[in-house]
Formats: structure tokens, C-alpha cells, sequence
């Protein structure tokens, strides 16, 4: 008796949790679907009249994202082939695990503070895509270096072996056998990892800043306030964006604004984290299989 | 067998050892194995080397955060006279009275409410879950139930307020008729959030309880449920409880998605429906419209600080934890 | 015994030990390997044979907490000393393991793995040394038209041979074989046998078996290998007809192992 009361009450939590998944994004889709369109996604927000859209903010996420890739990416691979490769156990290697574990639990918040300390003042910089893409770097990190550990471990060990039996250096072995064949792990991972820099909001608000000049997108002159390239200027996120609406405010159509964001971000999730298993699998099979080349 | 061994190096000594390859081919091959490769050795060493300074920059980050916030967080208690038993315990929060009183007790209190609200909704979900998927239907957990809870990971923090400020809160308002932004509030959305980080945990927790264990159970005579609850939770309990707090971690220093739905007044909350701020919620509001060097602004990277040494606090909790499992 | 057909020593050990951190694994081991000989080395599982083995081109470097002392020379050089180039080392022994391990790579790439990183960097003679050592390891004709697709393709047997063909490629004078065809089936077994009988002709064969018959087809000279210690080495004829050891003897016929 007590055996079947629990397993319908296990049930059920498993039917609430997907019920909630579900429910979250049939509401937030079906609440912003009136806003997909062209005009939304590309045009700027307007602080007056209902109408405006999210381009900027749009383009502000994914620059961002690409900036803290490009810099965290060489970092966290190069920090994760030394943890699973050269480490020693002494104190040293645990002193770096130590600091894996604080970095990745550090509430965003705090990453953000940091940002604004280091990044934003004490360069100089103010907010700027920069001091974001540094911040967001921070809060990545840890997840990188993770992954690649990970991913180095998972290589069968006799691929390493064949190829120091071949008088490969170490060095060699790691970026011609190891590294290839650890891949398809790497890139799963930083794709989710894109995900979640992508959706981030609280350490971009006092780095990246909470305003986005208006962008001329013809502008390529880096050093101009309004070139979208410009690493020196504010952005607004679109996840920043989706809050400062909320608690501000100021635009008319707040409501519809934020509903339309909050698909968009929750679409560009939901890609990550398909698109990151699928290729996954994908780049797995066509390394082993017989059409790789 | 001794006597084999010793025949045979005797045979070494006797045997002309120039035999097969000439003596020059021979000193050619000890040339090449004893001469050093200067490529492969610098290519070998930057390789080292240039991965240790990614590794090391992990440290040099971890460290210079706990600086710089320990440094800003420190001056209100040095310059500004705020005595540090004022700042936690006392709930007049009034920077911008004269004088001016920094008694931060009700964010901090609002911090650890929404906090254990969120874990008591979340630990028994959560572990539910986890036993659902590894128990009960191994099959069904594993194709549905894990990339469920994989996307819910990943939905972004500030989506879970806006929907918590657009579905919640009115929710709570009609039902109670109460204001909705509400201490209630942020611990359902905070609960929602960490769920699945609570289920994953817990899964990898009971999936390392051993088979035989179970099976042992089974074989004497105990039912699936008894087994659950005595054997496998029992031995799973360390990894489910490192769930938990991890779960608490998370939910402690979420920024946004508390600060959407909480209220933000910075009085004590008389009941769960009322509103109020957290340590969060407080930084986020206040941080970006106060003057840099003023006590004010000082008092918010107090509580910045704060948030760092809970976070401290929560990763040597988990540590102890981890301890426990190995025993 | 002392009467070997061969007197041509090109591999020597004196008083060699393998520690895995404080457990004898290998005890004093003092033998002499001929040159372009097929040795075997014969023994139950755990006896120290393949960690024998695996001191001759020091792969037992990389198990952490492994030791070895003792002296073991190839051509009259203590290769154990420091100086030693590992790279130079290992090139001039090829290995070949248990389980078949081609790298996730084209067939092509597997073979020019090596031969590109010690110094031919020339495309067109990456072709050359490409086919030759597929030739060698009679895999060229089942291989020729698909040299760029996986290597993780091809059946268990011909992944072993590439492995083969991997290490000739770097045109190695000794060859260890750490029981090459142990995973596989009879008939790619078979191949593998004839494979070594013709590449004895230009290198010296180490190989490692738990299989007795395979030793007594393709081997000139056995060692006979029990919990660490070396029981006795001698023309593999005389091992399987006339040990000198009980033990052997014992092992031989089938009374244990």
C-alpha cells in the first residue's frame, strides 16, 4: 500500500516538473508570439511611443557573447588540458580546484561587482562591452575549464598511449590526438555555455551597463560611440533589457516589450541547447564513422 | 633458475657485442637518442607553461575578487563608523538620514527566508525526482524527465522572475488579496529555479548507491518503497543533502529573479506575504544610484561582501559534506 | 641452452626491477634479446611480462608511481639514463597493444602521424612511407582506395594491422607486441602471425602472448615468465619439447595458469 502511494506520489512530482517546463515556455511563447516579427527583433526600443523593438539589445547579446568566448575559450581550454593532463597532486593543484569551486558558485551579482571594481573603474574603461565580456569571462570560466577537464578525461586512454609509444612528445600528443579527440565534448559544452552567458543579466548590469547608444549599423569606425563594433561603448543585454523594462518601466508598451524579449531569450536558449546536443552527436559520428575524413 | 639467469649474462659478456650493426652505425644511434631535440623540448615546455598560466589565473581571479570586495566591503566598518553588530543585527535601514543608519538586518533576514523557502519547496521535489528517475522508471527518467530538467537549467534566471512578476504575483494578490510582491513569492520562483539543480545532484548522488545494496534489501523480503527510504535514500543522504545546498547556494545569491518579485521595501516582513528586500535585491536597486565613496555605497559592498562569505560558507558546508560520503 | 642458434644481442638487461609503488612486479631480470629474432614471452596473466615489456621503450614512464632499476641496453646504450631522448627512444622501438587503438583519424593520417612528427614533413613522401608500411603490413590492397576515410572503419583485424603499419612507418629496428592478436578472431589471428614471420626479416620481434601455441609457431626464442621472475629463456623448440625447469614444464602442459 505504502509502496504504490509512493510511487504515484514520485510520479507526480516527475508529471509537475515537466508540467512546469511546459508551462513556463507555452506561457512565455505564447505570450510573446505577437511580437516575433522583423520589425521587433531589428529596430530600436522607443522610450516614448509603443512600438519600439530589441535590435540593439539583440546585437548587444550576441557581440557579447562572441567577445567572452573569444577570451575565455583559449583560457578555460588552456586551464582545463593542464588540470587533466599535467596537475600534480600537491597543494598547489588544489589550491586551483579550490578556486574552480568558488568562482563557479559566486552569485553573478558579485561577479558583476568585481566588474564594475576591476573592469569598468579601474581600467577606466566605464561600461563597455569590454568590461561586460570580462565580467561574463569571470563567470564562465569555471564552467570552461570543467568542460575541457571533462572532455580530455573521457578520451580513451590507449589514443594517448598509441602516440607516445610513437615517440610523440607530450606536448604533441595533447594538441594533435588528444585534443581532436576530445572535441566533440568541447564544443557540447561550450555551446550550453553559451547559453547560459547569453541569458545572464546581473553581472552585465554594472559593467556592460544598462543603456545601448543607438547604432548605426554601416558605422565600422571602432572607436565611434555609435559603431555596433565598438568595444569601448555601453550595451544593454537583451536579458539586462527584459529586467530594466520590468522595474523601470518607462516604455508605454512595457509589457508587450518584455513578453516579446523574454521569447526571444528563451528561443535563443532553447536553440543553444538543442543545437548543442544535435552537434554534438554529429560531429561525434562523423569522426568515428566511415565518411570522416 | 638462478643458474639460468647467471648463464645467461655471462653469454652478455662473452658475446662480441659489434656483431650485427659496425661500431660507427651503433655510435651514429647513441648520437641521435642522447642529443637533445631543441624544438620538441621548447615546444613541450611552452605547452606546459602556457597551461599552468591559464590554471593560474584562476587562482589570481578568486583571489583579487576577495580583495577587491573585501576591501570596498571593509570601509563602511573602517571610515564610516558603522559598528559591524549594527549592520547585521539592527533592521533601521536609513542612508540617507542624518545621521545616517545602516542596520541591514532585514536583507539579510529576507536572504535566508526566501532562501529556505526555496530549499523546503525544492529538497523534496527535487530528491523526488531524482528517486522517480533512478528507481522508479530508469527508462522514462532517463529520455524524458533529464533533458526536461537539462532545459530548465538552462532557462535564464531573469526569465524566471518576469514570469514570476507577470504570473505569481497577481496569483498571490487575488488569492490573499495582499500586495503579491511577497517573501512567498520569491521563494516559489527561487524554488523553481533551483530544481533542477537539486535533482540533478541528488540523480548522480543515488545513481553511485551500489546495486548489491538494493538487491540485498530486496532479498530480504523488503518492498521496493522500504528499500528506497531505508537503504538507497539512506546511503544517498550526504550527495541529497550536498544537492540541497547547493540548490541554497545558488538560491542565496540569485539577483535578479528575487528583486523582480520581492517587493523591495526595506522593512521587517510581518508574515510570508509581505514584501521586503534581500541582500540581492538591495545591491541591484541601490548600487548603480549611489555616489562611489559615500557611506551609502560603502554599505552595499558590505553586503556584496556578504554575499561572498556566505558563498564561502556554502562551498565548506558542501566540502563537509563531501567528506561524509567518503566515510 | 647456452647453445642459441643466434649470438647477436641487440637488447640486454642487468638486474632489471619494475616497482609499482612498493610491490615487486618484475624481479631481477637479466636477459639478452637477439637481433632480427621473433622472442616470445610466455607466462600466466599477472607474471610480468608485458611490464617487462614495456620497460623497453620505458612506457612504463607514465604509470604514476612506477620505478625501475636495474641496467637494460639496447645495442650496448643504458637507456635508462636521463639523457635519453625519449622521442629518438620510441621511434626506433614501435609498439603495438592488446586492443587495436587507431587514433579517430583517416587511415592515412594514422600512418603519417609519426613519420611527420620526426621530420618528414613533404607530402609526397608521406605518400611514399604511407603506402610501403600498408604494403608491409599487407593492408595496402584492402585499404588503398579509402586511405582518407576513418580509421575506426575497418574490422578489428585490419585496425591491428594499421597499427602495425603505424609503427613500421616510423621505421623502428625493434617491434613490441603486447599480445597483438589477444582481441582477435582466429582467421585475422592467423594474419597477424604470418604478418610477423615476414617482418622478422627486418626487425626484432618482442611479442607478448598468453597463447603457448602461438609461441611455439612464431617464435625463435621463449621466455617463460612466472610471478615477476624470469624462469627460463631458450630456443623455443627446446621450451616446448625439452624446458630445463619444472616449472615450466608444468606450466607447458597445461597444470596450471
Amino acid at each position: 500500500m505504502k509502496d504504490r502511494l509512493a510511487t504515484v506520489l514520485l510520479t507526480l512530482i516527475a508529471v509537475i516538473i515537466i508540467a512546469i517546463l511546459f508551462g513556463l515556455l507555452g506561457f512565455i511563447l505564447k505570450n510573446g508570439a505577437a511580437k516575433l516579427n522583423w520589425h521587433f527583433l531589428t529596430s530600436p526600443p522607443d522610450l516614448l511611443n509603443p512600438g519600439g523593438g530589441i535590435g540593439p539589445q539583440l546585437f548587444n547579446s550576441f557581440y557579447l557573447l562572441f567577445l567572452t568566448m573569444a577570451i575565455a575559450l583559449p583560457i578555460g581550454l588552456g586551464a582545463g588540458i593542464y588540470m587533466a593532463e599535467y596537475a600534480p597532486d600537491n597543494k598547489f593543484t588544489q589550491f586551483i580546484r579550490l578556486s574552480i569551486e568558488v568562482l563557479s558558485s559566486l552569485p553573478s551579482i558579485v561577479v558583476g561587482l568585481f566588474g564594475l571594481l576591476v573592469f569598468v573603474n579601474l581600467t577606466g574603461w566605464g561600461y563597455s562591452i569590454i568590461a561586460g565580456a570580462f565580467a561574463l569571462t569571470v563567470f564562465n570560466l569555471p564552467l570552461l575549464v570543467r568542460i575541457t577537464e571533462d572532455a580530455i578525461r573521457s578520451v580513451p586512454r590507449d589514443q594517448k598511449e598509441a602516440s607516445y609509444a610513437l615517440g610523440v612528445t607530450k606536448w604533441k600528443t595533447i594538441t594533435t590526438v588528444i585534443l581532436p579527440a576530445a572535441i566533440p565534448g568541447i564544443i557540447t559544452g561550450a555551446i550550453l555555455a553559451s547559453g547560459r552567458v547569453f541569458g545572464e543579466a546581473a553581472a552585465l548590469l554594472f559593467t556592460a551597463g544598462m543603456s545601448s547608444p543607438d547604432l548605426v549599423y554601416s558605422n565600422f569606425d571602432l572607436n565611434s560611440p555609435t559603431s555596433p563594433l565598438n568595444v569601448f561603448r555601453p550595451a544593454e543585454s537583451l536579458a539586462v533589457h527584459i529586467w530594466k523594462v520590468n522595474t523601470e518601466g518607462l516604455v508605454p508598451d512595457a509589457r508587450a516589450v518584455a513578453d516579446g524579449s523574454a521569447a526571444v531569450l528563451v528561443i535563443a536558449v532553447l536553440i543553444f541547447n538543442i543545437g548543442a546536443r544535435w552537434f554534438g552527436r554529429w560531429l561525434y559520428r562523423r569522426m568515428t564513422s566511415a565518411s570522416a575524413s | 633458475m638462478n643458474q639460468v639467469e647467471r648463464s645467461t649474462v655471462v653469454g652478455s659478456q662473452s658475446v662480441p657485442q659489434q656483431h650485427g650493426k659496425s661500431s660507427a652505425d651503433r655510435s651514429e644511434i647513441h648520437r641521435k637518442l642522447l642529443t637533445p631535440n631543441k624544438s620538441h623540448m621548447f615546444g613541450d615546455l611552452s605547452g606546459r607553461v602556457i597551461t599552468l598560466l591559464c590554471a593560474g589565473l584562476l587562482i589570481v581571479v578568486t583571489l583579487s575578487i576577495t580583495y577587491f570586495i573585501a576591501s570596498k566591503g571593509i570601509a563602511t566598518f573602517a571610515f564610516d563608523g558603522v559598528s559591524l553588530s549594527e549592520f547585521l543585527s539592527s533592521s533601521k535601514w536609513d542612508p540617507e538620514d542624518e545621521p545616517a543608519q545602516f542596520g541591514a538586518f532585514s536583507y539579510i533576514l529576507g536572504s535566508f527566508i526566501v532562501t529556505v523557502i526555496a530549499a523546503l519547496i525544492a529538497a523534496p521535489l527535487g530528491i523526488g525526482a531524482a528517486i522517480f528517475m533512478t528507481e522508479i522508471a530508469p527508462n522514462f527518467g532517463k529520455k524524458v524527465l533529464k533533458p526536461v530538467v537539462e532545459l530548465l537549467v538552462g532557462i535564464p534566471s531573469v526569465v524566471y522572475g518576469y514570469v514570476g512578476l507577470t504570473l505569481l504575483v497577481p496569483l498571490i494578490r487575488d488569492s490573499f488579496n495582499v500586495l503579491g510582491f511577497s517573501l512567498l513569492a520569491g521563494g516559489i520562483v527561487l524554488s523553481i529555479m533551483i530544481l533542477p539543480t537539486v535533482t540533478s545532484v541528488a540523480t548522480d548522488a543515488i545513481e553511485t548507491v551500489s546495486q548489491d545494496l538494493r538487491n540485498a534489501s530486496l532479498a530480504l523480503g523488503a518492498t521496493r518503497w522500504q528499500t528506497i527510504w531505508n537503504v538507497v535514500l539512506h546511503s544517498a543522504m550526504p550527495g541529497c543533502l550536498t544537492a540541497v545546498v547547493l540548490g541554497m547556494a545558488r538560491a542565496f545569491g540569485e539577483a535578479l529573479a528575487v528583486q523582480m518579485v520581492i517587493g523591495n521595501t526595506t522593512k521587517l516582513p510581518g508574515s510570508l506575504l509581505d514584501p521586503t528586500s534581500t541582500l540581492t535585491s538591495g545591491i541591484t536597486l541601490n548600487m548603480g544610484n549611489t555616489i562611489p565613496g559615500t557611506a551609502y555605497n560603502n554599505a552595499l559592498w558590505s553586503m556584496g561582501l556578504l554575499l561572498l562569505i556566505m558563498s564561502f560558507l556554502f562551498i565548506v558546508l558542501i566540502r563537509i559534506l563531501g567528506r561524509k560520503k567518503m566515510v | 641452452m647456452n647453445e642459441t642458434i643466434l649470438h647477436d644481442t641487440i637488447i640486454s638487461t642487468d638486474d632489471l626491477c619494475v616497482y609499482y609503488g612498493d610491490k615487486l612486479a618484475v624481479k631481477n631480470i637479466n636477459m639478452e634479446i637477439q637481433r632480427n629474432a621473433v622472442t616470445a614471452f610466455i607466462g600466466p596473466s599477472g607474471c610480468g611480462k608485458s611490464t617487462f615489456l614495456r620497460c623497453i621503450n620505458r612506457m612504463n614512464d607514465l604509470i604514476p608511481g612506477c620505478r625501475v632499476t636495474g641496467k637494460i641496453e639496447i645495442d650496448g646504450l643504458d637507456i635508462n639514463q636521463k639523457q635519453i631522448r625519449m622521442e629518438g627512444l620510441r621511434q626506433m622501438i614501435g609498439m603495438v597493444f592488446q586492443r587495436p587503438n587507431p587514433f579517430f583519424k583517416s587511415i592515412f593520417e594514422n600512418i603519417a602521424y609519426a613519420p611527420r612528427f620526426h621530420g618528414t614533413k613533404k607530402k609526397a613522401d608521406l605518400e611514399v612511407i604511407v603506402e610501403q608500411s600498408l604494403r608491409k603490413a599487407a593492408l595496402w590492397d584492402e585499404v588503398k582506395d579509402r586511405l582518407h576515410e576513418s580509421a575506426l572503419a575497418l574490422s578489428g583485424g585490419q585496425q591491428q594491422r594499421l597499427c602495425i603499419a603505424r609503427a613500421i612507418a616510423m621505421e623502428p629496428s625493434i617491434l613490441l607486441l603486447d599480445e597483438p592478436a589477444s582481441a582477435l578472431d582466429p582467421i585475422s589471428t592467423a594474419k597477424i602471425e604470418d604478418l610477423i614471420l615476414e617482418l622478422k626479416e627486418e626487425y626484432t620481434i618482442v611479442i607478448v602472448t598468453h597463447n603457448m601455441h602461438q609461441a611455439a609457431r612464431i617464435s625463435d626464442e621463449t621466455a617463460f615468465f612466472l610471478m615477476g621472475e624470469l624462469i627460463e629463456k631458450d630456443i623455443t623448440s627446446n621450451i616446448f619439447t625439452a624446458p630445463g625447469n619444472k616449472k615450466t614444464e608444468e606450466y607447458i602442459s597445461g597444470r596450471f595458469g
